[in-house]
């Protein structure tokens, strides 16, 4: 190592006794690459510039050179916490470009698999936020949980994280009795699993203390900052796409939106309880609800099965060219541009689309709630202490690959 | 003992000696690759997707910790690098960094497609491929790979360390 041992710590020009630090992008506690530029008064943060990209990988470009249908792959990994719901943003919105019907059964499905996807999500965020600010036994009951919501993933359409189950005009494959009797299984005892939850660190004397009266946010704040979810729920702004513009089956479906009074880091993760609570109640909905019926729209491209042409397709190409070719051919693309927004997890995730009447989006923009979220750090951010900061990245509930896009 | 290794003289199976030094180095290098393998520290360093199949490999179903396999937050504590995650090239250089930060000797896996071969991102902002700029011990396939995939692709760089030669450095 020629390098010098000791570290250099710049000092702000002209501020004798404000320390520059950088926190990540290599960092346990920043939910993956995040960067945060901090400007220091002792251990009182008093400025906070978070800077982002470390996961840039070039979603929006590489739409642009795809159809529509294959687009849906990259979608997974936007936000991979809840890879369904992004899959469900996404075909909400290429149904509504392309104006293409959904069968009843396939809607259920996809609410059913985007509560799956909000549970799995909020556990996570339960294990790592606790994780962070030192609950660690948490982490591990949380995880016990989402593992059984993992292999119901993987049981459904083979895959635990990156699904892909959607397909545009409804979803890919039907459930099967025993994923039912899983599902039936995990919603009767995961209520109990909440409260035991909430019996580790709601009577935890550090949590509480490093939870309440943190990073408050008023509603006129938390909607000057465009945040969404249950960020902006905790407090007390009535806004779920869900309820008021609902999309999939849940105008079928009874449900309510919980709401924080005091906006703090304790009235977000009160919200996220309360919403696995909710997301319980809609999967037990879902299970009795269920119609019979097709999975597939009636008049959905073919992309179901390439193999297997239903119809207008070209026989004279192979399986796979059939595949690009047909959703091509189509004659449905309008010229034009739409955005359509969904309730994922972490909030409000649209999709913009601007069409030229080919085969691919001219241009597909994505809204992601964890890029708003990350936005408001530095106004969060400030005046709180370093150990502060953690909590706020944690209750933001960012998650980077969506960020960066 | 970077100087011995290239002096060792194979005399039986498993046993080596030291020309001058009247030694014998079989044992020890037997006991230190069984000490290594038995406590391969990664470093807490998730990049993308595969980071949370990471974590669910850490956690209570799977628990690394049989392996003696436990996730330090600081590189300097850390011999294993898991690339659990696509590489953007603006991270290669903290990827690099963390990478120096580690002692020797110090192991890498690439973790999922992306750290692989750069995945389905062909794009002007990815890494194709942590081999690129580190030296890759073991590649583990899958988009993510499933947390016992990763427990395997462990176990396999557990059998490398087995067979390794009284490796004290990269270059040794």
């Amino acid at each position: 190592m020629t390098e010098s041992a000791t570290i250099n710590v710049p000092v702000a020009q002209g501020n004798e006794d404000k320390y520059k630090l950088k926190m990540g992008p290599q960092h346990p506690a920043t939910h993956g690459v995040l960067r945060v530029d901090l400007e220091l008064d002792g251990e009182t943060i008093t400025d906070c510039d978070p800077k982002v990209g470390y996961l840039h990988r070039g979603f929006e470009k590489l739409a642009e050179h795809r159809t529509y249908a294959q687009n849906l792959v990259l979608t997974d990994r936007l936000d991979y916490m809840a890879a369904m719901a992004n899959n469900v943003g996404y075909c909400e919105a290429v149904e509504k470009l392309l104006d293409i019907q959904v069968s009843n059964r396939a809607r259920f499905l996809r609410v059913m698999v985007c509560e799956m996807a909000r549970l799995a999500s909020h556990l996570l965020w339960l294990a790592t936020h606790a994780l962070d600010i030192g609950a660690m036994t948490v982490f591990l009951y949380a995880f016990r949980e989402r593992e059984t919501l993992m292999e119901i993933f993987a049981e459904l359409c083979g895959s635990r994280l990156t699904n892909t189950y959607t397909c545009l005009g409804g979803v890919r494959q039907d459930v099967t009795h025993e994923i039912m009797r899983k599902l039936d299984n995990f919603i009767n005892e995961f209520p109990a699993c909440i409260e035991e939850y909430e019996t580790l660190i709601d009577t935890n004397r550090i949590w509480l203390k490093r939870t309440i009266g943190v990073a408050p946010v008023s509603a006129e704040m938390g909607l000057d900052l465009c945040l969404t979810g249950a960020s902006l729920r905790g407090s007390g702004v009535d806004y779920d796409i869900r309820k008021h513009v609902p999309y999939a089956a849940y105008d079928q479906i009874d449900f309510e939106v919980p709401l924080g009074e005091t906006g703090d880091t304790y009235a977000r993760y009160r919200c996220r309880m309360e919403e696995m609570r909710q997301s319980n109640y809609i999967l037990r909905q879902c299970i009795e609800k269920m119609p019979p019926g097709a999975i597939v729209g009636e008049d959905a491209p073919d992309l179901v099965m390439p193999t297997t042409p239903r119809k207008k397709v070209t026989a004279d190409t192979s399986a796979r060219q059939g595949l690009i070719k047909l959703i091509e051919d189509r004659d449905v693309y309008m010229e034009g541009d739409i955005y359509v927004a969904t309730e994922v997890p972490k909030g409000e995730l649209g999709f913009y689309f601007i069409s030229d009447c080919k085969g691919k989006p001219y241009r597909m923009h994505i809204r992601s709630p964890s890029f708003i979220h990350i936005g408001a750090l530095e106004t969060l951010g400030k005046g709180v202490m370093v150990a502060d900061l953690i909590a706020i990245i944690g209750t933001l509930d960012v998650v980077l690959g969506e960020c960066d896009r | 003992m970077g100087k011995m290794n290239n002096d060792l003289m194979q005399i039986e199976d498993g046993i080596k000696f030291i020309p001058g030094a009247s030694a014998l180095v079989a044992p020890l290098n037997k006991i230190i690759n069984w000490g290594r393998a038995g406590s391969i520290w990664p470093a807490t360093f998730g990049l993308a997707c595969c980071a949370i199949e990471m974590m669910v490999a850490g956690a209570a179903t799977n628990d690394l910790d049989r392996f003696g396999i436990i996730f330090r937050a600081s590189p300097r504590q850390a011999d294993c690098l898991i690339l659990a995650g696509t590489i953007t090239k603006k991270m290669a250089p903290v990827v690099r960094r963390v990478y120096d930060q580690m002692p020797e000797p110090r192991y890498v896996l690439a973790m999922g497609s992306c750290a692989c071969t750069g995945g389905v991102f062909d794009t002007y902002a990815v890494v194709q491929g942590a081999d690129e700029f580190l030296p890759v011990d073991v590649y583990i396939p899958g988009c993510p790979p499933r947390p016992e995939a990763l427990l395997e692709g462990l176990i396999k760089l557990q059998e490398k360390i087995m067979q390794e030669q009284g490796r004290w450095s990269q270059f040794s």
